[in-house]
Formats: structure tokens, sequence, C-alpha cells
């Protein structure tokens, strides 16, 4: 521990205010989402706790009919918006974080075999990510959604959604980890520590996991960050499409799609608050991912 | 016998015919689901064949019967079981072939073939023949008065135009079936079809020699018809001026919508009344006590307060008030009361509850997954466990209406403002030409007795006892758990003149600007 305080890492981030904000953002979102239940007034995936005649409340102020005050107001459904964004964050970390390890781990062994292997599996495995790329992916991601909703039962389908959701994401966004880690590959076989790992004897699998991915590893550090956000972010999208998560369990992306609908009418909150939520979570892992890039490239030194 | 003789709606003299070439741009949440005139019967499916196709017979803006393609219509004096129908002469289709008998013959049959969703309004005809060339005769199984009724939404397709694209029987929508006609039409309606991209767009233009060119002011030269499911997007088309008219403006919108100087709003109540059915054979929704609770289990006036924010009329009736056979005591919706729900729930052995699936559309009625939401709130505080499915409608109508769920939404306009509609579409039980939406599972053979004698009961009086004795059978079963009466709320720019019609159809050769 002592070691990291006194690190050129550490020094550098204390020297870097937009680092320390944003690091402190993320932290603070984290583990507003992971205690919900003790900080949030109401469980709001909890339909039998919800009251109807709520709905449409203003922040702060007192329900016409209830008399109850909400901190941030209630949605159309009467739900506590405080407490459904706490939620909501949970539905949209989770995803993220499960989608950016399935896109890691497939894009990092993937680029490492490519660029270890090289030959034809090297071909056919980069130009497969070439026609990925092609695609935005988004797009990738809601053709993966739409077959995997067609594929399964209707029963599971609701336990599923989120699943499906981690796995149209993750398949969607392993390219760049691909690429990056294949890259350095090339880069690391030429050396001579890899040269003496033949030597000895090592299989191909020992060097690969042991030796080589240990060395290009940074880089992924760096995109698995902005990965993160895009994951947010996609999964946002996805269930402001109306293809994510069952309205009756909002992501920030569905809380948004809601809020929506009432941009005209007046009843901004139910809109302004999730989306400033999902704003500062999003802007925050992006600067957070922008320095970590800095710092940990030697050459922006 | 009930002799029609009706002055043709020529009193709109050719005052009109100074009109002015104009592009209608029209929105609505939902497209058509297919342009095949019988292979649904759907409200915004009807909504756009009355532009392209017509029928024999039609309502004005008030409700009453007028003439169309039959110019006079009457049962014959020497045999009740026969309606004569005398059809407009000069009548000629899109593609220019002439509209006889022998079409009229065509379609009504090709409306009870298998496939056909309008089987249920033709469910008492016999025979359909053709006497001359303009002259059809339409022969039901005894007297059936009110036959002329259900005929409003019967549109004529050209016999040889079938015959050639083989599509001389309708598609059947829920198997996934199409046909040449879901995309193609050649009717004899103010309009032909340009154009047409599901979901997206469809353009159509004036039919140079429409019949009635002359007798509605058919300003309109050019329609432009784009669903817009997202209630934000499509009311932000119409204040920016990108959409003319919109059938649906979103409730929370209606003050913006009508402060607005450039457009207008235009409402009344609409004959559509919005439900939840429920499988009555099988799953805990058998029980009848579970039925019960859930009835109670609704409280329709914080629906109406919020989600609808008063832009409805909560009923405990699967029918609207503009039907033959509404009474104000059937109206009165049943009392909130949660403490009996739940000792319902626990007499009928569910104190613990039960999971369940709920169907919903999402783009067909006013704030309809809104509803199935508030529904799902609902039902926890009695236990039971609701899992939303909101859909587009052309995939929720398969569901609902194949049996696939347990729980569902439906919304049911009557077009014939009569009971039977209701009885022989919803109460019946499902056999192969009644019954069609009934997949509750209900059957009760007094009750099916009892609707098919209504289509030849000529005692008046003894019909609506009949009609009291069915729905008093309805109430007691309750399958189905009524929610409210939908209105209608269009919003249009302020120089369009349109008559809002309570079965939200808009008939564009009717709309004027000033």
């Amino acid at each position: 521990m002592e070691r990291f305080f006194r690190s050129d890492f550490f020094y550098h981030f204390r020297h870097a205010p937009v680092a320390i904000v944003s690091f402190v953002t993320i932290i603070l979102i984290i583990l507003a989402a992971i205690f919900a239940n003790f900080i949030a007034p109401t469980n709001p995936f909890d339909p039998a706790s919800l009251n109807l005649m709520n709905g449409f409340t203003p922040p702060l102020e007192a329900n016409e009919f209830t008399g109850e005050r909400f901190l941030l107001g209630t949605d159309d459904q009467g739900r506590d918006l405080f407490s459904t964004i706490l939620y909501g964050l949970r539905i949209s970390l989770f995803v993220g974080l499960m989608a950016v390890l399935l896109a890691m781990v497939m894009g990092v062994l993937l680029g490492l075999i490519a660029g270890f292997l090289g030959g034809w599996i090297d071909s056919v495995i980069m130009r497969f990510a070439d026609i990925q790329m092609t695609f935005p992916s988004i797009l990738v991601a809601m053709l993966i959604y739409g077959v995997a909703r067609g594929i399964l039962p209707p029963e599971v389908r609701y336990e599923m959604s989120i699943v499906v959701l981690i796995i149209s994401i993750g398949l969607s966004e392993w390219v760049p980890f691909a690429r990056t880690v294949r890259g350095s590959t090339l880069v690391e076989k030429e050396k001579e520590y890899v040269t003496a790992a033949k030597m000895i004897g090592l299989t191909r699998q020992q060097i690969m996991l042991r030796h080589i991915l240990p060395n290009v590893l940074s880089p992924v550090l760096v995109i698995a960050t902005i990965t993160f956000a895009l994951a947010i972010i996609a999964e946002a999208t996805l269930s402001f499409l109306g293809v994510g998560v069952p309205s009756t369990k909002p992501s920030l992306g569905t809380l948004i799609r809601i809020g929506q609908d009432f941009l005209f009418s007046g009843e901004w909150w139910i809109l302004l608050f999730p989306a400033v939520t999902l704003l500062a979570l999003a802007l925050s892992i992006n600067l957070f991912g922008d320095w970590l890039r800095d710092i940990l490239n030697p050459k922006l030194k | 016998m009930i002799k029609h003789l009706l002055i043709s709606a020529a009193i709109v003299t050719a005052s009109f015919a100074t009109a002015s070439a104009e592009t209608v741009r029209w929105a609505r949440a939902g497209d058509s689901i297919t342009m095949d005139p019988h292979a649904q019967n759907e409200g915004p499916t009807h909504t756009l064949s009355h532009q392209i196709y017509d029928t024999l017979l039609h309502r004005d803006m008030a409700g009453a019967i007028i003439p169309s393609l039959a110019t006079e219509w009457a049962a014959l004096s020497d045999n009740p079981n026969v309606w004569r129908f005398t059809l407009r002469k000069g009548v000629v289709f899109h593609d220019g072939s002439d509209f006889t008998s022998e079409d009229v013959v065509f379609s009504l049959n090709r409306a009870m073939a298998d496939g056909s969703e309008m089987k249920e309004l033709l469910s008492s005809v016999k025979e359909v023949r053709a006497v001359d060339s303009h002259i059809v005769d339409v022969e039901t199984n005894g007297a059936n008065p009110l036959l002329i009724n259900n005929l409003t939404n019967m549109f004529m397709m050209d016999k040889g135009w079938s015959e050639d694209n083989k599509v001389t029987t309708p598609h059947d929508v829920a198997k996934g079936e199409t046909n040449f006609a879901t995309m193609n039409t050649n009717g004899t309606g103010a309009f032909m079809l340009v154009s047409r991209a599901v979901d997206e767009k469809t353009i159509l233009k004036a039919n140079p020699n429409y019949w009635g060119k002359d007798i509605y002011p058919n300003q309109v030269t050019e329609i432009i018809y784009t669903p817009i499911q997202s209630s934000a997007t499509r009311v932000a088309a119409l204040l920016s001026g990108e959409v003319d008219i919109i059938q649906d403006v979103p409730v929370q919108d209606l003050g913006r919508v009508s402060a607005s100087a450039d457009l207008q709003l235009a409402t009344a109540a609409q004959n559509r009344v919005i439900f939840f059915g429920l499988d009555t054979v099988n799953g805990p929704t058998a029980n009848l006590k579970v039925r019960q609770a859930m009835n109670i289990a609704i409280n329709r006036d914080s629906i109406k307060k919020i989600v609808m924010r008063g832009q409805s009329d909560p009923t405990g009736v699967i029918m609207p008030p503009f039907v033959n056979g509404w009474t104000e005591a059937l109206n009165q919706h049943p009392q909130y009361d949660l403490n009996k729900a739940k000792a319902l729930m626990k007499d009928a052995g569910y104190s613990n509850g039960f999971d369940i699936v709920l169907n919903c559309p999402n783009d067909r009625y006013v704030n309809d997954e809104s509803i199935c939401q508030a529904a799902v709130g609902m039902m926890a505080k009695i236990g039971i466990t609701v899992t939303l499915d909101a859909k587009p409608k052309a995939q929720h109508f398969p569901i609902a209406k194949g049996g696939e769920a347990d729980f569902y939404m439906l919304g049911w306009g009557v077009p014939t403002f009569d009971s039977h509609y209701i009885f022989n579409y919803l109460v019946h039980s499902q056999t192969n030409d009644r019954g069609s939406w009934n997949p509750t599972g209900y059957s009760n053979a007094d009750v099916d007795a009892m609707i098919v004698s209504l289509e030849s009961e000529t005692d008046l009086t003894k019909r609506d006892d009949t009609i009291a004795k069915i729905w008093a059978a309805v109430q007691v079963a309750q399958m189905y758990l009524p929610i409210h009466n939908q209105v209608l709320n269009w919003g249009m720019r302020k120089d369009i003149m349109f008559d809002v019609q309570p079965e939200d159809t808009p008939l564009f050769q009717f709309l004027t600007f000033k």
C-alpha cells in the first residue's frame, strides 16, 4: 500500500484535479448503487409499494392527493425518482460492468491468439473484427438482442433480459480490445524473453498467458474504462429504444424514455434527473479513462 | 318492414368545386396492420382502408347511416329475410374496371371466408345473390333488421383484380400469412395508394375518377400518413408543423396543443372501451373469485386521474355508451376495495398470490402501456406478481387473440352501435365463424344460443331483453375486467375543418380548409 502512495501513478493523480473529481464521482455513484437499499427511501422495484396517486409529484412539493413529498419528485407511476435512479443505476452499472468483462475477455483472448499464432487464424479473426467494425455497435447489439429474444421461450425472456443485454453489448464491443492486444502481441512476441521461453520448451498456451498477456494489459485497462462508459450508454440507448429491461424495473435509459414523454407538458424532473445522473457517470468515466491513458502511455508523458 | 329511401348526401352541392391542391400530412401512434380490407378487424387498419376502399353504406359524423356504394336498401316486403341493395351506377375501381353486383357478391363472400376477421359481422348471412348488374340481394337466416349496421366497415373489392392476383380469400394475420392485397390495393375510394412502407410512410393521392367528386368537398389531393409511436415525437411533429393532423394527442400535451396559435384541438367521447381479458380455463384466473378480486383491485379512478389526466370515463362493462344495450347501472364501475379483494384471494386459495404475464400493446390505445404498468402495481397489492410484456400491436394482437395470453389488454369499438357485435366477437364461444376475439375460453351454450337468436329477432323489445340477459351473464362471469371508455383528442392545423367522429375514423374526402 505504501508503495502505491509513493508511486508515480499516485503522484500524478494527486496533481490532476480532473482525475480526482471524476474518480470521486464514480466512486460515489457506485457506492450509492451498491447501498441503494439503505439509502433509498422506497423500493421502486416492489410494485406493491407504489401508490399511483403519487404520480407526477414535483420535486420537494407535497402531492395534492396524498400530501407526500419526494426529494426529486415522482414519475408517471408514482415511483420516487431518487430511489428509482439509485436502483436503476444498479442495473446500468451491472450491465455495463459485465458487458465490459465479457468484451474484454473475448477481445483479449482473440487478439492474443490472432497476434501470436498469425497466419489464417489471424486473418479470420481480424477480418471478422473489421466486418463488425463497419456496423455501429448499437446496431450489432440490437441485432443480437433481437435474435436472442426470438430464440428464448417467453417464460424465461424476462429473467433473461439483463443477461441478453450484457451479451449483446459485450459482443458488440470486443473489437477494440482484440485490435490493441493483437498489435501489442505482434511487438512482444519478437522480443528475447519470448524466444527464451520458446527455447526452454514452454507450450504456446503458457507463453501466451504467462509471458505475453501481462505485458499487453496496460492499454487494455484504458480501453476497458472507455468501453465501460460506452456500455452504460449502450444499455441506456437500448432501454431508451424500448428493447432493454422492462419498464416495471427501469434502468436509467428506461427512465429517460419515460421522461421524454413529459417534456412538453412541464414534468421536467422525470427526464432531467436520470439524464443528469447518466451524464455525470459517463462523463466521469470518460475523463478518468482519458487521464489514465495519458499516464499509462509513455509517449505522452 | 323498415323502408329506407335515403336522399343521398348530395345536399352538399357543387359549392366545393373551388378546391385547391392540398397535401395533408397525417400521423397517429400505430400503422395499419394490412391493406387487405377483410383480414383484420381493427381501427387503424380500417381507417386507412376507408380512404382507399368503399363500403355499401357508412356513417356520417353524427352516426346516422348514409349511402355510399349502395344508394338504396330495404328488406323485401314479401320476404323480410332478404335485404335488397341498389348499387350506385358509374362507379369504377382505381384500375378502371366497373363496380357491379358481381363485386359485391364476391366481396361479401370473401369477408365470410376463412382467414377473414369480418366473419362475425356476417354470421347471419345465408346467401348473397346478384339480381342484375346493379341490384344485390342478401338473404339472412331469419329476418335480421339490423344487418345494415354491420356493413359500415365491409369493404368492396374488385372481383377480377382479386382473381388475377390470387387474393380471393383474406390472409390470416395471426398465422403470419401475407398475400398480394397486403401491400396492394384496388378500391373505389377517394384516394389511391401511391406507395407504402410499413410502419414508416404511406402516400395516397386523390382518385381522379372518384364517384363522390361532386358529392363531398374533396379538397385533399394527397395524404402522407406517418405512424409515430413515441408520444413526445408525435406531438413535437405537430407543434413544429411537420404534420398537419394527429389522431391521438397525448393526454399530457392537450394544454400545450390548444395553447398553440396555429393548432386546434378537437375532442369527443370515443366509441371504444378498454379492458383486460383473463383466461377462464387454465391457471389461477380460471377461479371466479380470483377474477372478482382482480376486478375490485383495479383502482379505476386513480387511473383516470393520473394516467389519463381526466381523459377517460371509468366503466364497469365492456360497452361504450353509444351502444344499444348500454345502461347506467351496467356502466357503474366496481368500487375499489383492497380488503375485499384480499379476502377473495384467500377464499380462492391464493393468499400467497401467483405469477402471471400481462400482455399489453404499446402503440394502440391512449397510454396503453402506462395503464398496464399501473395494473402491475395494483395486482401486486393483492399478491399477484405480474410480469409486463408490452409490444407493438402488430405483435400483441396475434398473442391476445390466439389464446396464448392469460392476462391481456384489449380495446373494443362498436361500429354497429349494437351489443350483438360485442357478443359475437368477445362473448360467444370460439367457433369457426364466431367468437374469434374471445380467447378467454368462456363458453356458455345458453348464452351462445341467445346471441344467435339476436340475429333474427324482429321484436325489438324482446331483443333488448335478451341483450340485457346476456350482459347479466357476462357481468357474472367476469372474464373481462373493464377499465374505461376513451376520449378522442385530434390535434390539427387551425385552418383545417374536420369533424371528430366517435369511431376515430377520419374520412379525408370530408376535410375542408378555411
